[in-house]
């Protein structure tokens, strides 16, 4: 062993030496971004769809074409976008459903019901601003791209659910080959091949809206200037980016 | 003989000034802050982090995933006669690949990705079969009732879908009016004596809309206390019932009820 030589206190040092490790261990996994300085931001898309309830036929090819442009399972109860159907009696009675996703149409409603008013409501993942199962993913395999998408790393989801227990829409799912969660993307690959999403690209109605959300120009914003807009559940404050017009007071 | 590398080592611990405790701690720690970065390097992912807290390859993913939908455009590059044919008809907003499927494998060889050509009624009713929940207006037909045996292209050619004549029937179209009226009081009253309907409303419904009637004074033709109208009308006093609003603030003029 050496002769000390202290030019400094140690135990002064062992401290420093600590809080220089803490700092640095709890600054580690914080990766800042490369983004700076890429400058390419001002020209993003900020995308949305807009949906005119009573256009909506009830005719599920959204459903259908939806299934076959992303590959979405057959089997009756994985969707990326349904259509419902709600029936409100004259006894103010609320009845929903949605047979199948209504891939296949609706039959006619049961005789018994006397209907006061009945209408179909297509619905897919929002978009939120605000997604709470982004917020809830403990890997970050699901994420807000700068268009304003939720879109999901398929290579990266370890299928825990947490997102799909938080979506408040329902509109997430596991794959169950695939084991991961699954949801619409508002085709996100279509989008940068100047398509529109297959359901607005199907619909024979045009129910469905798709477009800019920041041009004053767009289909989307007209259709939105033009007719009284609500989305689902606002309450919850999730700033969904799917929005309905002529809802029914009734749609929960 | 000592191992010439241990001496290395034990000549550079000699060299470093500290005590010897402190020394052993900081190659404690050393080797703790290695082994986090080797840890970290193979659990976060390449491209992790570049744009936001994900991995920006996952947007290259999901953006390389492939069509199945061309769309309409695409077809009628080369099937222009039926695209000039539909264009101008009742199906000029139902875009190809809502009947024949995705188009994408049949536009990379059209001749041995041949495309489905949907003949069964099925299809069609899918769209048009009666359902009460359908927005009023959509042209629609009780699959039961309208020609059962024959699929619709003997009558209606799916590109231009004119119907054979005009439809006679308002319900047609008005499919959930006209039933709900044909079984209330006022099933007997023709559609068009409440709604001055021209004759092309029935062959391009948007180019003519129907009137509905104004006032309470219309109603009052038939149910006015001194109206010249059949017996068995009930009659209400004009001026006072239903304290001047109009009739079918209450009373449903398709389904006419008393409460
Ligand atoms: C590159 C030119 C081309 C494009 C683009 C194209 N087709 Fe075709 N299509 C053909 C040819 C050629 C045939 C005739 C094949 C034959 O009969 O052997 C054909 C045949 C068809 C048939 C009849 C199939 C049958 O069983 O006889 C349908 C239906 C059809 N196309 C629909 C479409 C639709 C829908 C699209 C758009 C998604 C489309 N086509 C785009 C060239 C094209
Ligand atoms: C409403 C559904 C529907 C739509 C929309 C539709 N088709 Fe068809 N198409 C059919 C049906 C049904 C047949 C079979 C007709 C028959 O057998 O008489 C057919 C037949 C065809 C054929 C082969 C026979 C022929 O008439 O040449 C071609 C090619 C074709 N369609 C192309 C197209 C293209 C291109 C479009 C879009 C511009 C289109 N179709 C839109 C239903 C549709
Ligand atoms: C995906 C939905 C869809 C399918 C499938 C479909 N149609 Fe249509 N059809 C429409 C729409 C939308 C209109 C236009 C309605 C309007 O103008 O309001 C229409 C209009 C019509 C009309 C004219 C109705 C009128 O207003 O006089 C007829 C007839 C018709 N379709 C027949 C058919 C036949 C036959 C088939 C099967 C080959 C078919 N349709 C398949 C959506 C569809
Ligand atoms: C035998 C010929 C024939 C067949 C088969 C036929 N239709 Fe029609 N369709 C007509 C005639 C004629 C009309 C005109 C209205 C009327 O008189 O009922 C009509 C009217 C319609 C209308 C109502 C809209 C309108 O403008 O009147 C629709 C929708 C329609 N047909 C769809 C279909 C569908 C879908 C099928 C197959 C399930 C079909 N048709 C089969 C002859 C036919
Ligand atoms: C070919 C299908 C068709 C037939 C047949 C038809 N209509 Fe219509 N009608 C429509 C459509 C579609 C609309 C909706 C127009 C719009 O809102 O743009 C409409 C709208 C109307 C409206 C106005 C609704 C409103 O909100 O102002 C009345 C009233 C009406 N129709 C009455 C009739 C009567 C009466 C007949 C029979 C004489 C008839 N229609 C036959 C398709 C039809
Ligand atoms: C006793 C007179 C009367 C008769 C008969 C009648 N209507 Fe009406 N209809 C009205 C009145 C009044 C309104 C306006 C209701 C309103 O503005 O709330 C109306 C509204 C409408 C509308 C637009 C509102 C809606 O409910 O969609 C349509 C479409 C329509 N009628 C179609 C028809 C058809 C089709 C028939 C025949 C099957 C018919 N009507 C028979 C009086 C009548
Ligand atoms: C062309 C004549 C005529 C016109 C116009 C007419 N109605 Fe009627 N109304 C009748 C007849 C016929 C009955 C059935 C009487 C019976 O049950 O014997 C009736 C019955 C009724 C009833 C009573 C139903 C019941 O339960 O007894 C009400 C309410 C009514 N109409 C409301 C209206 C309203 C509102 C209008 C205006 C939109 C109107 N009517 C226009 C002929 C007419
Ligand atoms: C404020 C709502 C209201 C309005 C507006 C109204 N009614 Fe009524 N109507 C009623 C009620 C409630 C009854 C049943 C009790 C009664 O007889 O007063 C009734 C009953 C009737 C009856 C049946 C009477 C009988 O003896 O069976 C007729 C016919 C009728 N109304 C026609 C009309 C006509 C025509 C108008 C427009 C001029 C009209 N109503 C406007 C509420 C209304």
């Amino acid at each position: 062993m050496e002769k000390r030589q202290d030019g400094i206190d140690r135990r002064k040092f062992i401290k420093d030496l600590a809080l220089a490790g803490t700092v640095i261990f709890i600054m580690g996994p914080e990766v800042k971004g490369a983004e700076i300085g890429e400058g390419e931001k001002s020209e993003t898309h900020l995308y949305g769809m807009g949906i005119q309830v009573d256009k909506c036929i009830g005719c599920g090819r959204c459903v259908y074409a939806c299934k076959e442009e992303n590959n979405v399972p057959r089997e009756p109860f994985f969707f990326r976008t349904w259509v419902e159907r709600y029936i409100i009696t004259v006894d103010q009675e609320v009845l929903v459903d949605s047979p199948e996703g209504g891939i296949n149409g609706f039959p006619e409603a049961a005789k018994e019901y006397s209907i006061l008013r009945s209408f179909f409501l297509p619905k897919l993942c929002n978009h939120c601003g605000n997604a709470p199962c982004v917020q809830v993913c403990p890997v970050g395999a699901t994420f807000t791209s700068d268009e304003g998408i939720v879109l999901i790393d398929d290579e990266y989801c370890i299928g825990c659910r947490y997102c799909i227990q938080a979506c408040p829409y329902g509109a997430r799912f596991l794959h169950p080959e695939k084991k991961i969660a699954e949801k619409c993307t508002f085709c996100y690959h279509r989008l940068g091949r100047g398509l529109a999403p297959a359901c607005v690209e199907i619909c024979p109605t045009g129910a469905r809206i798709f477009g800019e959300l920041r041009l004053r120009s767009s289909p989307l914003t007209r259709f939105m200037r033009f007719n009284e807009i609500q989305v689902l559940k606002p309450d919850l404050n999730t700033q969904p980016k799917v929005f309905y017009a002529h809802l029914d007071g009734e749609v929960r | 003989m000592e191992n010439p590398l241990f001496r290395l080592i034990r000549f550079g611990w000699g060299l470093i000034s500290l005590p010897d405790q402190v020394k052993r701690l900081i190659f404690i720690f050393v080797l703790l802050l290695i082994g986090w970065f080797a840890i970290r390097s193979r659990l976060v992912p390449e491209t992790f982090g570049e744009k936001g807290h994900y991995r920006r390859a996952a947007l290259e993913a999901n953006a390389a995933l492939p069509v199945a939908y061309v769309g309409q455009s695409d077809c009628v590059l080369c099937h222009e006669d039926v695209g000039d044919l539909k264009r101008k008809s009742y199906h000029r907003s139902v875009t190809c690949e809502v009947c024949h499927g995705p188009g994408a494998a049949h536009l990379e060889d059209p001749e041995t990705n041949l495309l489905f050509q949907p003949k069964e009624r099925g299809l069609c009713t899918l769209c048009h079969g009666y359902n009460s929940s359908k927005p009023t207006g959509f042209p629609q037909i009780d699959p039961m009732l309208h020609n059962p045996n024959d699929p619709c292209m003997m009558c209606h050619n799916p590109h231009d879908p004119k119907p054979p004549h005009t439809p006679a029937e308002c319900g047609a179209c008005h499919g959930e009016i006209a039933r709900t009226k044909s079984v209330s009081h006022h099933a007997s009253l023709a559609c068009t004596l409440c709604h001055e309907t021209q004759e092309i409303h029935k062959e391009n419904p948007r180019l003519a809309i129907p009137g509905k009637p104004q006032s309470r004074a219309f109603c009052g033709t038939c149910h006015g206390e001194t109206a010249d109208s059949p017996k068995h009308i009930p009659r209400v006093e004009l001026d006072s019932h239903g304290n001047g609003d109009l009739c079918w603030q209450c009373h449903y003029p398709h389904y006419p009820e008393v409460f």
